[in-house]
């Protein structure tokens, strides 16, 4: 199953690589390309955006490790996301973010053992009226307390 | 096209249109300090030393503002002063200040820097340091993150100059890092060792992998015959580490010199360049004969080698399999010399002398070995040299010139040329033409393939055979050469590439030329016309006329491509992954 999706997944890389490896700046839409169709950029496809476009594979590294859209390493199951711009900060964001990283036992920007969580700290969501807000996938959560924090990971950790 | 009018510390410069303020201050006599900038190679306004009021709100970098008419520039008001020592303070807030133990002190351009803007205090801001491990593994090239200031020459080098790229810039803000991709080490990578990014680094974050610690111990071990070889680039740039003038050439305080600190033999890899030209030369026109594999491409150098072996793998065949040239000389010394003079080889210690890196890594390469012994035993570069010249007290400037030792010192003044580019391809044009025709030269100079030209071409009348012939050098180079050739645009018989731009003269091992110098001289130029008076010096200038040359294949090695020849003179070669 697993092999089955890694080879659709790459068909599908393949065929961004056809319509954009010629174009300017395709550096950059091929490793965003790559991102939604692997939630990662790994290494084998950092190369074959390399060959593709004619860069070196330090300048398509330096582009994903530069922006932080772009992940090195596969995310988990799901993702949070904490807010940490300014209206969020100001009521306390970094306190869900040290809640969370402490009952998940990860530090922002990395995913758990069990690959169930990827936790990150993120610029402005833009619902500062809510502040401070968290959002796990597409689902926002507002004016929060750290006490708040275990409810809604049960909510993923049931399913 | 009109010229443009400026106005720099009240001084008129006319320029063409285009030109940067950098450029048109230069021209006026105007000196702008810079530190990322490398002319030609890296114009990125990064470090904002340049800085210059043009009357604007903000400073302007004066390496990427081009001049506009009527723009009135000041380069010296207390603004501009103030603004450049503090970027310099706030680099040094992050660059690991041993300065003392650094094999850059006193060429390091950050140092000059703070010396002349007058920075006084080197910790004027504390705070987080970068603080990262040494890469070490490679053979040729360390790299030291804790004292790379981010300027991005290096990368420009190996990006844009080599078209290699595999050191680029990873991450953001504070935690970028110029290395490898996936935190590789340079000997993970497809790096070829040219080390044309320690020649363009500013500081000391790129540096040689040092050997001198081998050669002292092999000197101070009675037990061993150490023979030493510099090769013909070498002769051209040593001095400059003594503060001679750039072309200024130094081969007999160089003999002198080596003698001194202790090697038993002083031999010349001029030498071995003429024998080069024997195997390589008859190499050639065997191919010619039986019809290639043609281009047959030159393999003087392992920058070059590891380059082809790595992205244009198909090209393998198109190689000369001869070795380089102090390959040779080592092949030699362990089994012709050592016969003639009844020393056990394993006991033969052979030191090179290069104005390369990538020799180092191609020294420990396992086709490199003859008999269990490996050709070259440590191969150090011209500043290694310099170093160890300086360690043991020897005043350089102050010896009387001296020759190389009998025989294998004697050479022709088609092995000096090797050192720049297209002196591989015309000490050979040489020894073909007289081999073919069985005429003499009048005329030994082929002037189509002299010069500093990234790829030059000519086609020479050799007896029936018009034969063309191409010369490229740095990798980029090479690279637009072959896939020309690939693509059959292109058709030669024969072609030089070196791995360095300008050839060995420019290679990576050669003394650092900082970028201000670089701004009004060539070195490529100047350390090439070093090389070329030698040859035109010298009474022998084809490398079939070199007397020990004929003696060695009479004595011993019978004849050019022979068996014995190919057992010791010759070599094969791998494809690479790219990455």
């Amino acid at each position: 199953m697993a092999e089955e999706n890694r080879a659709e997944q790459m068909l599908r890389l393949q065929q961004a690589i056809a319509e954009h490896a010629h174009e300017k700046g395709a550096v950059m839409v091929l490793l965003q390309a790559a991102q939604s169709i692997f939630g990662h950029v790994p290494q084998d496809v950092q190369q074959m955006i390399a060959d593709a476009t004619g860069a070196s594979l330090s300048e398509v590294y330096g582009v994903a490790t530069f922006y932080a859209q772009f992940s090195l390493e596969p995310g988990g199951e799901h993702e949070i996301g904490v807010c940490l711009g300014t209206a969020c900060y100001v009521k306390g964001s970094q306190k869900l973010l040290d809640k969370l990283s402490e009952l998940l036992a990860v530090a922002p920007g990395k995913t758990t053992a069990d690959a169930k969580f990827t936790l990150k700290a993120t610029r402005c969501l833009g619902a500062c009226g809510l502040a401070p807000v968290l959002m796990v996938d597409d689902e926002v959560y507002g004016r929060l307390v750290p006490e708040d924090v275990p409810g809604i990971l049960a909510k993923y950790l049931g399913q | 096209m009109e010229l443009i009018t400026l106005t720099i510390d009240g001084v008129d410069v006319q320029v063409e249109p285009g030109a940067t303020v950098l450029e048109a201050a230069r021209q006026a006599g105007i000196h702008i300090p810079t530190l990322c900038y490398l002319k030609g190679k890296n114009e990125i306004g990064a470090c904002r030393i340049c800085c210059v009021d043009v009357g604007g709100r903000a400073l302007q970098a004066a390496c990427v503002l081009p001049v506009s008419p009527g723009m009135k520039v000041r380069t010296n008001t207390q603004a501009v002063r103030a603004a450049r020592k503090l970027n310099l303070e706030l680099l040094l807030s992050n660059h690991e200040k041993k300065c003392l133990s650094c094999v850059r002190s006193q060429n390091c351009e950050l140092q000059r820097l703070c010396q002349e803007l007058g920075v006084t205090d080197e910790v004027a801001f504390e705070g987080k340091r970068t603080d990262l491990p040494e890469d070490t593994l490679s053979p040729s090239v360390v790299r030291d993150p804790n004292k790379c200031i981010l300027c991005r020459r290096c990368v420009a080098a190996c990006a844009n100059v080599q078209k290699i790229g595999v050191i680029g810039a990873v991450g953001r803000g504070f935690d970028t890092v110029v290395g490898p991709a996936w935190d590789k080490s340079l000997s993970e990578v497809a790096c070829v060792n040219c080390g044309q990014c320690i020649v363009a680094c500013p500081v000391g974050a790129l540096r040689e992998k040092s050997e001198t610690d081998e050669v002292w111990k092999l000197l101070d071990d009675p037990e061993k015959v150490v023979i030493v070889q510099p090769a013909p680039a070498v002769r051209a740039a040593l001095g400059e580490e003594f503060g001679l003038l750039m072309g200024t050439s130094v081969t007999g305080k160089m003999a002198a010199a080596l003698r001194r600190l202790g090697f038993d033999k002083v031999f010349d890899t001029d030498f071995a360049a003429d024998l080069t030209i024997m195997e390589e030369g008859t190499e050639f026109l065997a191919r010619l004969q039986k019809g290639g594999p043609l281009p047959m491409i030159t393999s003087c150098s392992p920058g070059w080698i590891k380059y082809c072996e790595h992205y244009y793998p198909d090209f393998i065949p198109n190689l000369s399999s001869c070795k380089s040239p102090h390959q040779m000389m080592g092949a030699i010394l362990k089994s012709y010399y050592a016969e003639k003079n009844h020393i056990d080889p394993e006991k033969i210690a052979v030191v090179s002398v290069m104005p390369c890196t990538a020799k180092k890594y191609e020294s420990k390469r396992p086709e490199l070995v003859v008999d269990g012994l490996p050709d070259v035993d440590v191969v150090i570069t011209t500043r290694e040299l310099a170093r160890m010249i300086k360690e043991a007290g020897i005043r350089f400037n102050e010896l009387p010139d001296e020759d190389f030792d009998d025989m294998l010192g004697e050479s022709t003044g088609a092995g000096v040329i090797f050192g720049a580019t297209g002196g591989v391809m015309e000490a050979a044009l040489r020894t073909v033409y007289e081999k073919v025709t069985g005429k003499s030269l009048d005329k030994v100079d082929f002037h189509q393939v002299r010069g500093v030209e990234g790829v030059k071409e000519a086609t020479i009348r050799v007896g029936d055979t018009d034969v063309r012939v191409a010369v490229a050098s740095g990798t980029g180079n090479a690279a637009r050469l072959l896939d020309s050739i690939r693509a059959g645009e292109k058709q030669y018989h024969f072609v030089e590439v070196m791995g360095c731009p300008g050839g060995c003269v420019t290679g990576g091992g050669q003394p650092i030329v900082c970028a201000d110098v670089l701004m009004d001289v060539d070195p490529r130029q100047v350390r090439a016309k070093a090389l070329y008076a030698e040859d035109a010096g010298k009474a022998i200038r084809k490398s079939h006329e070199n007397p020990s040359i004929q003696k060695l294949y009479a004595d011993y090695l019978g004849a050019p491509n022979g068996e014995r020849a190919h057992h010791l003179l010759h070599t094969t070669y791998q494809a690479k992954p790219k990455y």
